[in-house]
């Protein structure tokens, strides 16, 4: 009936060596994708907005295909198609050793793109069109006219469910046991593998994983009336 | 590339135990071929995104309420339930229900994994829908639960004759691609035993040596899954919009 929780394994050496290295990989991967998948979001959102056909429905294809499939299966494809050679060109016999790691990140940017830029195509969208006619009646280009005027609007009312999504993002991370990343979750499992200790450590994971997440939407949620007041 | 797509396809008509290769691609009794357990796990992933979607609908909607409920104590526990259930990821609380949960109450350790998925996705989802349901009242103006309670209806009559049928229609379109998500997370099942489609793909893949083949016939059923609920839901949409919404029938 009772847990018998025992945490007393757990000293400072068994965190250091197994949970340290896969909470520092789950912020990188967080960290980088988020930016790389926020920049290759807002491109995308960008042509599915534009006028040109072709670039309109590559965009749509882009979004719908990566939104219908689980997020499993698109690491499982990425690991599967990027051949070694890549790993080996961008980073060495370090990118060979550490393949999980670096296909996590690159699936991780193209996907959360697909989620990022439905979210900056409502930015771009919630931008008075006043403002683009403001701009191109001062003689801006197209592109002076994104960059200055509405990409920078678009991404502070856009801000909030943009930190919402990488928060999502940062919970998805656990996933890439699918490809045996040395993530947040696995340190937990190595730990509690070695020490036989399989239940203390789900736990510890839920608890670190709540506080995290629990503890940014909370900032998220300040931010969000901070940016009303402005409005 | 046709040479692949030939021996894909021989390969999926292949029985799973000896060499034969079924013309019809079905084996008898007794035998399987690959094509047939893709089929059955597709079954198994529809089956958990089913049961799921309909536990979290009717925990959903009800957590979702009592967020809104004028007691606080009630509305706390909505809010700390979803926050619970939000703030952890799937695959965490899936090997919570099925490593530490059946340690608290025996009885559970004779039950299936596919039942505790059921579960886990369940309440992993209704936290979500809740977070919609809650928006939905919010939506509506607060006089008009206060015309309800004025009329002399008691909380849950208004809830039930002036609320929720607003309420409900409103949220209706994000319960679209709740549905969607539900398909979707159906694949960490996988991660409790549970054989969907998640697990054929990397059982079979390494089975054959043919992953790609694998992976391929797994991403199209979750393609057209996916487009399935879209359309069904886009038709339940429509029936029950509201008169006079954006985009609502005239």
């Amino acid at each position: 009936m009772a847990l018998n929780l025992d945490y007393s394994f757990l000293t400072a050496d068994v965190i250091k060596s197994n949970i340290v290295p896969g909470f520092e990989y789950a912020l990188q991967l967080t960290l980088v994708s988020a930016v790389g998948g926020i920049a290759l979001g807002t491109l995308v959102a960008l042509m599915r907005l534009s006028s040109s056909v072709a670039l309109r429905r590559f965009a749509t294809v882009y979004v719908d295909a990566l939104r219908s499939i689980p997020l499993l299966m698109v690491i499982l494809w990425f690991f599967l198609l990027i051949p070694s050679g890549f790993y080996a060109a961008i980073a060495g016999d370090f990118g060979v050793n550490h393949r999980p790691e670096f296909s996590a990140v690159i699936t991780f940017t193209i996907f959360e793109a697909a989620y990022y830029s439905e979210i900056m195509r409502a930015g771009i969208q919630s931008v008075s069109r006043g403002q683009v006619q403001a701009g191109y009646a001062v003689g801006m280009t197209y592109s002076q006219c994104m960059r200055l005027v509405v990409l920078p609007q678009a991404f502070r009312n856009m801000l909030p469910v943009l930190l919402t999504q990488t928060i999502v993002l940062f919970q998805d991370t656990s996933l890439v046991y699918a490809i045996g990343a040395y993530d947040l979750l696995k340190g937990f499992q190595t730990a509690g593998s070695i020490y036989n200790r399989t239940n203390e450590m789900v736990l510890l994971a839920a608890v670190v994983y709540f506080i995290l997440s629990f503890g940014l939407s909370m900032l998220v949620r300040r931010l969000q009336k901070k940016i009303q007041i402005i409005r | 590339m046709s040479d692949w797509l030939r021996r894909s396809a021989e390969l999926m008509c292949k029985s799973t135990t000896d060499e034969t290769v079924y013309s019809t691609c079905f084996a008898g009794k007794g035998d399987l071929t690959y094509l047939q357990w893709l089929f059955q796990a597709w079954g198994w992933t529809l089956l958990v995104a089913l049961v799921a979607l309909a536990i979290a609908l009717v925990i959903g909607t009800v957590i979702g309420v009592m967020r809104t409920l004028p007691n606080k104590g009630v509305a706390f526990f909505g809010e700390a339930w979803t926050e619970l259930f939000r703030n952890i990821p799937i695959v965490v609380q899936l090997l919570i229900w099925y490593n530490v949960i059946p340690e608290l109450f025996t009885p559970l350790k004779a039950v299936p994994p596919i039942v505790l998925a059921f579960v886990g996705l369940g309440l992993f989802t209704s936290a979500r829908i809740a977070q919609q349901v809650k928006s939905g009242i919010n939506t509506i103006p607060q006089g008009q639960r206060y015309a309800g309670l004025a009329m002399g209806l008691t909380l849950a009559q208004t809830y039930r004759y002036v609320l929720l049928p607003v309420a409900l229609r409103v949220v209706l379109p994000t319960l679209t691609s709740e549905s969607m998500n539900i398909i979707k997370n159906s694949s960490v099942a996988a991660a409790i035993g549970v054989t969907e489609m998640y697990y054929f793909a990397t059982q079979a893949g390494e089975e054959t040596s043919m992953h790609a083949t694998m992976y391929l016939g797994v991403t199209i059923l979750y393609f057209i899954s996916a487009f399935t609920i879209n359309r069904l839901a886009a038709g339940v949409e429509k029936r029950t919009r509201l008169p006079g919404a954006i985009g609502g029938a005239k």
